[in-house]
């Protein structure tokens, strides 16, 4: 078709400028999708958390602990069928740089978690050993973690050289479940506690608390913070979800300013593709003045325009999605870390095609109206 | 059309522009008759107006006042979409720099115009040889306008602007850009297309040995024409 070669050909007479506009467009429409898939990331921890557990924390705050006695009384109240403990350990395998998460936890708490999958043998080895501890297939793969392995911790919050031996691994029970976590004996904790700084010893992170019904998490939950109403330590209690979402809550400022900045990149990169066919277009002027002389309409002139600014953001955003994938395991590779789950989602993808299109619509309108709206002599002036 | 009618009828014709606050007057009280087949050159100084005449003859500019018929029609009258389509059918334009579209070859560039109309590929191809033949060029067909010289590219611009057999083909200085030579051969040519097709042609010349190529000559001074019909060649 007519057209479309002398947009094609059009889009290629500048050969650099063109070549930069699509290298701007390749970088942005990239960015834009890693930091789209690093707020998915962020999310994707609460998603797999269940509706079916309660978290039953101190109300001020996350930082500060429950007294131990406050398990029998949760365990008493109706609907609860069992309370296990989760103490934030926050130790350091070798270097900051290797962050993972570590908790203390009673046995009864992998009865909690059925999405943990322990061998009953493995699930043995661990309860006989005080010292003994367990720890995720991905965490085990990442850092070469074998049964019968020594895990020294440096601790930060429990100051001192933790050393823990590996007596299992579980998988998750399906292959969403993020398995980037290591669990040792509550009463090691606590036993050394007692010895060392007795005033932390006998308090508990969290408790997980299992019910009966999902249905019923909403009163038992008043139930429990009920129960402790106007006690030293008041209690927030929600669901693990709910938990998880509260915690990425506290994020939301660095959230929202990806966010903003995965946005921002798109903005810039508009105004950089607008000054790219605003300049074309000038340039072209009485090329477009000539072309309405011979009687072509001024909206076929504006389809010249927008159709080559929409070729160049195609090659552009076409290259960023397709580069997305390798884009986002070099990003794992180095990130993943902190996002277990790094995966583009479709929607991820969607929305880069829609930018790459906004992108080249934005650009194009003003020098297309423009360029069909100049009068025909003033256009054939503009030849030097 | 009435066969007694001039093809080019005008009658007290004002054009001004405004620039600034001040208005320019360009054309005072211009009235004219070409009949068809005519081949008239129109000359003046520069700034006189007669790239302003010729603008609004061609349908490419409107006048303030006064009457302006071609081919019948009362040109004044259509809309903006109404004229690109009538100079389409009937006009053809050759300007002093070619204007040619550089992304597009020779072949290209002549077939642009035929695009507005209803000829099949196949009929537009060979439209387009015929023309190229005509100008001499058919050996240029796949050439870019930066492979041509200003002669050639001239006469491809020809070739574009009666590729559609037009009833009028207008130019502006179409050998203001060219040597001595190429010059000629456009003037040649364009002398052929009237004699054999019996194109109507109007172009605006400051050359006299151009507009010795023409039948008429139409001078143009401030704004005024002296209307006797000069019979520069037999
Ligand atoms: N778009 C415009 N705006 C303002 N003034 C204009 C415009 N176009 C032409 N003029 C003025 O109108 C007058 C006639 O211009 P025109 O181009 O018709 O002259 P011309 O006879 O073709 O001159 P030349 O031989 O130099 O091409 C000039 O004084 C010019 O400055
Ligand atoms: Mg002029």
């Amino acid at each position: 078709m007519f057209m479309l070669k002398l947009i094609v050909r059009n889009a290629l007479r500048h050969r650099l400028r063109t070549g930069l506009t699509v290298i701007g467009l390749l970088v942005a429409v990239l960015a834009f999708g890693l930091l789209q898939t690093v707020v998915d990331a962020w999310y994707a921890g609460a998603q797999a958390a269940s509706n079916a557990r309660l978290i039953t924390r101190n109300a001020i705050s996350l930082v500060f602990p429950l007294p131990l006695n406050y398990e029998a009384r949760i365990r008493g109240i109706q609907g609860v069928t069992s309370v296990a403990r989760s103490s934030w350990f926050g130790g350091v395998y070798q270097s900051p740089k290797n962050f993972f998460a570590q908790f203390a936890v009673t046995p009864n708490y992998l009865d909690l978690y059925p999405e943990f999958v322990l061998s009953d043998a493995e699930r043995q080895a661990w309860l006989r050993d005080r010292k003994g501890c367990l720890v995720g297939r991905q965490l085990a793969d990442l850092y070469g973690f074998k049964v019968g392995d020594v895990l020294p911790l440096r601790g930060t919050i429990f100051p001192g050289t933790w050393e823990f031996v590996v007596r299992g691994i579980f998988e998750g029970s399906d292959a969403g479940k993020i398995t980037r976590q290591m669990m040792f004996h509550w009463d090691y904790l606590n036993e050394t506690l007692r010895k060392s700084a007795r005033q932390r010893a006998d308090q508990v992170g969290i408790y997980i608390v299992g019910i009966e019904h999902a249905d019923s998490a909403p009163s038992i939950a008043r139930a429990i913070d009920a129960t402790f109403r106007n006690s030293l330590a008041e209690t927030l209690t929600e669901t693990e979800q709910a938990f998880q979402l509260g915690f990425i809550a506290m994020s939301n400022e660095i959230i929202a300013a990806i966010r903003i900045v995965s946005y921002v990149v798109i903005v810039i990169i508009m105004a950089v593709m607008a000054n790219t066919m605003a300049m074309s277009a000038r340039e072209r002027t009485a090329e477009y003045a000539t072309l309405k002389t011979l009687g072509f309409r001024p909206g076929f002139i504006a389809l010249l325009i927008v159709g080559e600014s929409a070729a160049i953001c195609a090659l552009g955003g076409g290259l960023a999605i397709a580069a997305m994938p390798h884009a986002a395991s070099a990003f794992k590779h180095f990130a993943g870390t902190y996002f277990p789950i790094f995966e583009v989602s479709n929607l991820t993808l969607a929305l880069q095609a829609a930018c790459a299109l906004a992108i080249a619509l934005a650009a194009a309108i003003v020098p297309a109206v423009r360029a069909g709206r100049v009068r025909i002599v003033e256009g054939l002036r503009a030849i030097g | 059309m009435d066969e007694a009618e001039p093809f080019i009828i005008i009658r007290r014709l004002f054009k001004a522009y405004r620039r600034g606050g001040q208005i320019v007057p360009v054309l005072n009280d211009i009235s004219l008759e070409v009949a068809a087949g005519e081949f008239t050159a129109l000359m003046g100084p520069s700034g006189s107006g007669k790239s302003t005449l010729l603008n609004l003859i061609a349908g490419i500019d409107k006048p303030d006042s006064g009457e302006l018929r071609v081919g019948g029609i009362d040109i004044t009258a259509l809309s903006e979409s109404e004229l690109a389509d009538w100079r389409a059918r009937h006009i053809g334009f050759v300007f002093q720099f070619y204007n040619l579209m550089p992304v597009l070859t020779a072949f290209e560039n002549v077939e642009l115009p035929l695009l507005l109309t209803r000829l099949s590929r196949a009929q537009r191809r060979e439209r387009v040889g015929l023309t190229l033949a005509i100008v001499g060029l058919d050996d240029r067909k796949a050439h870019y306008p930066s492979e041509l010289s200003g002669g050639q590219q001239q006469r491809v611009a020809i070739a574009r602007a009666v590729v559609t057999d037009p009833a009028l083909l207008v130019a502006d200085e179409p050998t203001g850009d060219l040597d001595r030579v190429s010059a000629s051969e456009v003037l040649a040519l364009l002398r052929r297309l009237n004699d054999e097709l019996g194109t109507t042609i109007l172009m605006v010349t400051h050359d006299v040995h151009a507009a010795r190529s023409a039948r008429r000559l139409v001078h143009l001074e401030k704004g005024e024409l002296s209307t006797e019909p000069i019979q520069l060649r037999d």
